[in-house]
């Protein structure tokens, strides 16, 4: 009876509320069909913004790396140009002495001279020479001293030489200069570019990789000028970069977030520290020629300046980045290292900072690679500067990569247009190395839970 | 700690490193001269038992600047510059303890306003110039002063084409734009008889006029880079460019200068003086750095030796536009003596 009453009452109420609720959606009714279509396009539209916006991104860096690429790769490889050449003993060591100081001093250029106008005898007007002459360039005479330093015997013989070539000599074999203009209106005349075409015929002419470019320092002459002073300038100056601005950034970050009270004072580091991240580069250059040249009266274009300079400007990034990793380890860790008796500086060095690693280092890297694309703060402390000799130590004069592409873009020559493209593959091949190290970081040190 | 360490063994040596001598030239200096005074450093480093000279780009104002501001290992030996030094330059080299630099002058460079040769050759006035690049110019009936109102080059002249004007040139900083608003700009507003006038009323103004370049858009301020003007004049064949003669001289084969007063430039008109839009170029020497640095005076002799500037010289190969042979000695023996610039 009991519940006959109490099954009554259930379907009562169940009526009432049933009565209460909508009807049950008809999903298959056209006009739900019509929104749900709505939807699905909506989101399929999104999708491709997301799309054409990596597309847009990826079409840019075809372009940049296809127009760099296209108009830099000859730069790897320099036109060499054979010739027959007769080791003089009158002219390299008259004496027979065999004394290496001797041979070092004697006048190789005038054996190459001697070559060419044996190669074209028919050349004796003194204009035309001197034309003949550019086919190879000022620096050969330096290799072949080399190669009879290294091996005297061939004093006396002759010998069919591969030489590099003038920088002119070497746009023509590339293509860049065409000879269908008037004759005038080129840097070579005809008579050079029949001189051209003899030795081609000869099979004389050839491209060679060109490991000068690797090798040397910056030169005038284009077929020797090199990346590598201006590399080594780099990493001098990102080694002082790194050893300041790393472990005074880590320390900052670490004391803000750790340790440092709330109060008016922290908050207004905070708020510069932030600030100076978007400071105009050239800010931090006239800093460094004020406090590190002027005052501390450091050596000018020496790239510990320059590392000193660039770590100011790096600083506020490491700051940032570092504070937002350490701000990211769980509280947990902390609250468990506090509870097992740990003093607030172990649980820092033994727990959060393994912890942050990943995400500091990621954040050095990447301040890393901005210092070394930077040239407006180095033009302040004299490192725009042509320099030839590769520095030897962070306090020689030195350049940097970013700044050697800028001298060379700015040179006359033409064919220091390639060497430009060429010199900014390498400096992106610098970065992407240095990506690629900060993405393994992360992937060792990376931690879940 | 080992990174402190670290960071206190650097700079130790740093300063180290400042109280060392130097044994190297340093150079400073205009952007123009700067092609030829490195092919001469590297020529002078290979060929001498010297360093290879440290040659900086500054611009000639800031290499003055740096030049100026002391005696002293850590103050520039020698500053290139595109023009003469100013007297007030001097005052502050004197203020700082400079009293005696040699002025040694280098030899000539030709401003060219030149177009793609797919296009013709314009023949132009300095006028005509004014005319197209200032920023107000005389109305047509040469009563009022007016801003600018020609868009095409044939507004100005019906001989000349019915082309855009559209001009890249550097910008004020530079000092191929000093000699080029002093050269052409300032001299051809004298001509304007309602300018002229302006200049006993309000002189002020009358040099606001002169060396005024126009802000709408026909005048484009290229940057510092000369190359990149090159390219762009072979992209647009419309297009004019301003700089340097060498620029001209290594493109040859896609641009052509255009004729100013009839007058082409090239490297023997330049030469002979009868080409309107040539500069001097220069460098100084601090007297009193030569002695405790190494090498200036050979570095000096080298620069002005007949292999180096004379018409057949490795510079003119770059551009650099010789004396002739009279003033190249006397200029020579000059410098050689170290006679210290009096104005």
């Amino acid at each position: 009876m009991t519940d006959m009453a109490s099954l009554m009452e259930d379907r009562a109420a169940a009526k009432v509320i049933s009565g209460n609720l909508r009807k049950p959606v008809d999903w298959d009714s056209p006009k739900i069909s019509r929104q749900i279509k709505k939807r699905y396009a909506a989101e399929r539209r999104f999708k491709m913004y997301g799309l054409s916006a990596i597309a847009i991104a990826l079409l840019a860096l075809a372009v940049l790396t296809y127009s760099i690429g296209s108009k830099g790769y000859t730069a790897f490889f320099q036109t060499y140009v054979q010739v027959e050449v007769f080791f003089d003993p009158a002219q390299i060591d008259p004496d027979g002495t065999g004394d290496p100081a001797v041979i070092g001093k004697a006048n190789f250029d005038g054996l190459i001279k001697e070559s060419l106008r044996k190669r074209f005898p028919e050349v004796t007007d003194r204009r035309s020479k001197r034309d003949m002459y550019d086919i190879i360039s000022g620096g050969a005479s330096y290799d072949l001293r080399e190669r009879v330093m290294e091996n005297p015997s061939l004093i006396g013989q002759t010998r069919k030489v591969w030489m590099i070539s003038g920088d002119d000599f070497d746009m023509l074999n590339k293509g860049y200069i065409s000879a269908d203009v008037d004759e005038g209106d080129r840097r070579l005349n005809d008579e050079e570019i029949s001189w051209y075409h003899a030795l081609q015929a000869d099979g004389a002419v050839e491209k060679q990789f060109h490991t000068r470019f690797f090798t040397n320092g910056d030169s005038r002459e284009p077929e020797l000028a090199g990346i590598w002073g201006a590399a080594v300038g780099s990493l001098y100056t990102l080694a002082v970069t790194l050893a300041l601005s790393f472990p005074i950034g880590v320390l900052a970050a670490v004391y803000l977030e750790e340790f440092a009270p709330r109060n008016r004072f922290t908050t207004i580091v905070e708020v510069n520290i932030n600030n100076l991240a978007a400071v105009p580069s050239i800010v931090f250059g006239l800093l460094g020629l004020e406090v590190y040249l002027n005052v501390m009266h450091l050596p000018r274009s020496a790239p510990v300046v320059g590392g000193l300079t660039l770590a100011l400007m790096t600083l506020p990034t490491i700051i940032i980045a570092a504070r937002a990793a350490i701000k990211a380890v769980p509280p947990s860790i902390r609250q468990a290292a506090l509870g097992l008796g740990a003093s607030p500086v172990q649980t820092v060095t033994h727990h959060v900072l393994p912890l942050a690693m990943p995400g500091i280092l990621t954040g050095t890297i990447i301040g890393m690679a901005q210092a070394l694309g930077e040239t407006a703060p180095l033009l302040m402390i004299g490192m725009v500067a042509f320099i030839v000799d590769i520095p030897g130590s962070a306090l020689d004069p030195a350049t940097v990569l970013p700044v050697q592409i800028y001298l060379w873009a700015d040179s006359p020559e033409r064919a220091f247009v390639e060497k430009t493209s060429a010199a900014i593959m390498v400096l992106l091949g610098f970065l992407v190395l240095m990506n690629g190290f900060a993405v393994y970081l992360r992937k060792k040190f990376e931690r879940k839970w | 700690m080992k990174k402190t360490l670290a960071v206190a063994a650097l700079m130790s040596v740093a300063f180290v490193g400042a109280a060392q001598a130097r044994d190297q030239i340093r150079i400073v200096g205009s952007s123009t001269v700067f092609p030829f005074a490195t092919a001469v450093a590297e020529e002078f480093g290979k060929t001498s038992s010297f360093k290879t000279p440290v040659i900086e780009s500054t611009g000639s104002g800031g290499g003055l600047k740096l030049f100026c501001a002391g005696v002293g290992e850590e103050h520039p030996d020698i500053t290139n510059a595109s023009r003469r030094i100013k007297k007030s330059e001097i005052e502050t080299c004197g203020k700082n303890g400079i009293s005696e630099i040699t002025e040694v002058k280098i030899g000539f460079d030709g401003i060219v306003l030149s177009n793609s040769k797919d296009a013709g050759q314009l023949d132009l006035t300095k006028e005509q110039i004014f005319l197209a690049l200032a920023k107000t110019v005389p109305s047509k009936d040469g009563k009022s002063l007016i801003d600018n109102p020609y868009s095409t080059w044939n507004e100005i002249d019906s001989s000349l084409p019915t082309v855009k004007i559209e001009v890249l040139g550097p910008p004020p900083t530079s000092g191929t734009r000093d000699a080029f608003t002093e050269l052409v700009l300032e001299e051809a507003c004298e001509e304007f008889p309602v300018i002229a006038e302006l200049e006993k009323a309000d002189k002020k103004k009358f040099k606001a006029v002169c060396a005024g370049v126009r802000e709408d858009g026909a005048y484009i301020e290229a940057g510092e880079n000369d190359n990149l003007i090159v390219q762009k004049l072979e992209a647009n064949k419309d297009a004019f460019g301003i700089f340097g003669f060498s620029f001209l001289d290594q493109n040859g084969d896609k641009l052509q200068g255009s004729k100013i007063e009839g007058i082409e430039p090239t490297f023997e008109a330049i030469s002979a003086g009868d080409y309107p839009v040539s500069r001097s170029l220069y460098f100084y020497v601090k007297n009193a750095h030569v002695g405790t640095i190494p090498g200036i005076k050979e570095y000096v002799s080298e620069f002005t030796s007949d292999k180096a500037w004379g018409e057949e010289g490795y510079l003119a190969d770059r551009g650099l536009i010789p004396m002739d042979a009279a003033e190249r000695k006397a200029v020579h023996d000059a410098a050689m003596n170290l006679a210290p610039l009096s104005m």
